[in-house]
């Protein structure tokens, strides 16, 4: 599932005011790659993580995910691609209040059409893997902060997608509850999976491969590491 | 699909349950406002249906005195310028009648044994049997020979034969009139009420026998005129005018010393404005039903806005345009469709009360019920689909931002 990013800009138009949140990115991302985007605040890395994400489309360039123009895309297939090739995971958690952590596990594989029995023994199987199969009938604002996040990976793997993508992931979390986010996202690099995430610090993007620095809308620098 | 749509709405509804019932109260209100009142409307418009039609088919009625504009009469039945001869005259020149029965009417007391009751005794022939539809339960009428030989019989109405007689057979019996005897010979089935009000509270006799023996009059108060259908009603109607204007000599400028009432016209005024009443006692019960609906909206459009970031949330985890629009057009049509089904159980049990308490006739129609529920459905859905729409087409980004 290879990730192709030609020239993508995206303009904002605020009233009379055009921000050029992305100013011409042009990037590739191989299947089973760790990357960390870095840069600073109002760079465009989280305008870059959704349009990446098939959250928006650019304004102009072209995005090419697993061989297929994402502009050319309408809006409930681009609702298809979010729901089975991407796992979406977020600064602030976005889980579903009133709702149990499993029910909330669950809730991608709805859209998916899949059958409720083997959902919900599914998200049961999946929140396993994250280590919280004790808490699934809690609700979200029963948990601490690192354990809504493992909720919030544990929903962006349910339909088995090959990328996830984390914006700032860490970024609401303490020092021990990111290092537990991010061995579960290591791990799941390991798997083969297509990582992708935004952060503010180093020792998070240590984990990655792989390090795009943004400034101003454009990539700054593109470091490998060699490990 | 369709059916995780309903339980997603359910547990959307579920989440804001007093809300939820809050609106449907809106739609209960409505549906029940609009099954009572086309149930009031109907009972009316049946009531005086039965009413006028118990008086005779096709029937006509000619009383003494002018008719002024409004259609009432003014001392009716007082002046004293009908008589027999009219009847005669209307029976034998003009066309299209089956039946004409003159009459005369007053009330006395009536006494058998220790019983004695108040009531309306009616002179007339035996033409009027076919005319009022009445039927005899027991005996006979009295005979046209009866009328000419002013013998002394009488036919009971019902109520009159039940609180004479108590149960024993009146056939035979004698009893008295203002104190003169009558020999009872028949008994009337009973007919109920009708405009003119209990019609088994009276006592018939020969016409010749209650002018002379009992009254002491020449003239009469009444003539019954049975058209042979409503086709010649009218025309019939215009001929006996015409005729006792001629026989009354009344010049062109005169106006009628009589009237002539059409109880088919009667009866198509009534009908008439008993459906305008049903109408828009409808109109106004479905105005509150809109009202409802409206309610319906400005709670979903809350609601969409309230969950603006769920919907982004549900959005990002692929739910697609017609996920979101069925999540809120359901709970829409779940409000509506739950509301309308109360609603019809609260105008049912409303028009129950109200004939009850009120003790006015209602008639639940069965039409009210489902066009007020095919109504509610439409509510929810017509009032559903914006702001359903309006949340599907958020923008997965701009709805995630939302605080
Ligand atoms: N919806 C929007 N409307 C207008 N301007 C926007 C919108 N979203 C982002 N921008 C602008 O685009 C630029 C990039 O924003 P973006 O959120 O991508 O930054 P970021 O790198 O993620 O910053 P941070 O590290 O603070 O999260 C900013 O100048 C921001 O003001
Ligand atoms: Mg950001």
């Amino acid at each position: 599932m290879s990730i192709l990013l030609s020239e993508v800009t995206k303009v904002y138009q605020l009233g009379g005011e055009r921000v050029n949140a992305l100013a011409g990115i042009t990037l590739s991302i191989s299947p089973g790659e760790f990357t960390a985007i870095m840069g600073p605040s109002g760079s465009g890395k989280s305008t870059l993580m959704n349009i990446l994400g098939c959250l928006d489309r650019p304004t102009t360039g072209s995005y090419m995910l697993d061989g297929q123009e994402v502009a050319t895309l309408n809006d409930d297939q681009l609702a298809i691609t979010r729901n089975k090739k991407i796992g979406f995971v977020f600064q602030s958690f976005n889980l579903l209040p009133r709702m149990s952590t499993l029910q909330n596990v669950a809730l991608p594989m709805v859209y998916a059409g899949v059958e409720k029995k083997e959902r919900l023994a599914r998200a049961e199987q999946v929140l396993a893997m994250v280590g919280l199969e004790s808490r699934m009938n809690h609700q979200p604002n029963e948990l601490s902060g690192g354990q809504r996040q493992r909720v919030a990976i544990a929903r962006a793997l349910v339909n088995d997608p090959t990328i996830i993508m984390a914006d700032e992931p860490t970024g609401n979390l303490d020092t021990k509850s990111g290092d537990e986010v991010m061995n579960i996202f290591s791990e799941l690099n390991s798997q083969g999976r297509t990582i992708i995430l935004v952060t503010h610090e180093p020792d998070i993007a240590e984990y990655a491969g792989r390090v795009v620095y943004v400034r101003d809308g454009l990539i700054e620098r593109d470091e490998w590491k060699v490990r | 699909m369709f059916s995780e749509s309903i339980s997603i709405a359910l547990a959307g509804l579920k989440a804001n349950k007093l809300r939820a019932m809050l609106t449907m109260l809106g739609i209960i209100i409505g549906v029940g406002a609009v099954i009572a009142m086309v149930s009031i409307g109907m009972g009316v418009k049946d009531k005086v249906a039965t009413s006028i039609a118990g008086l005779g088919s096709n029937l006509l009625v000619v009383t003494p005195g002018a008719s002024n504009a409004g259609g009432s009469r003014q001392a009716a039945g007082s002046s004293i310028t009908l008589n027999e001869k009219d009847a005669l005259a209307i029976t034998q020149e003009i066309a299209g009648i089956n039946l004409v029965a003159p009459a005369v009417t007053r009330s006395y007391q009536v006494v058998f044994g220790n019983q004695n009751w108040t009531t309306s005794i009616q002179g007339t022939t035996p033409d009027i049997q076919g005319i009022r539809d009445y039927n005899i339960e027991e005996g006979s009428f009295f005979t046209n020979q009866d009328v000419e030989t002013r013998a002394r019989v009488a036919v009971l109405g019902k109520t009159v034969a039940e609180n004479l007689f108590n149960g024993g057979t009146p056939i035979g019996q004698t009893i008295r009139i203002n104190n003169a005897p009558f020999r009872v010979v028949g008994v009337l089935e009973a007919k109920g009420e009708s405009a003119g009000g209990n019609q088994d509270d009276t006592v018939i006799i020969p016409l010749k026998t209650a002018q002379e023996r009992l009254m002491g009059i020449t003239y009469i108060q009444n003539i019954n005129v049975q058209a042979t259908g409503t086709d010649v009603i009218y025309q019939v109607q215009d001929d006996i005018t015409t005729l006792l204007r001629a026989r009354h000599k009344l010049t062109a400028t005169t106006p009628d010393d009589f009237t002539v009432r059409n109880m088919v016209a009667i009866m198509a005024a009534a009908d008439e404005t008993t459906s305008m009443i049903t109408s828009l006692l409808a109109v106004v019960a479905g105005l509150s039903l809109l009202v409802g609906g409206i309610g319906i909206m400005n709670i979903m459009l809350v609601s969409v806005t309230e969950r603006t970031r769920e919907i982004g949330i549900r959005k990002a985890l692929g739910a697609r345009y017609q996920n979101i629009l069925l999540q809120f057009l359901i709970e829409a049509i779940v409000i509506s469709v739950t509301g309308g089904v109360l609603g019809i159980a609260l105008g049912i049990g409303a028009s129950y009360g109200i004939s009850s308490i009120a003790g006015w006739k209602t008639v639940i129609s069965s039409l009210a019920i489902v066009a007020a529920f095919a109504f509610s459905v439409f509510i929810g859905l017509f009032f559903g689909i914006y702001p359903a729409r309006k949340a599907a087409l958020l923008d997965p980004i701009e709805a995630l931002r939302y605080e």
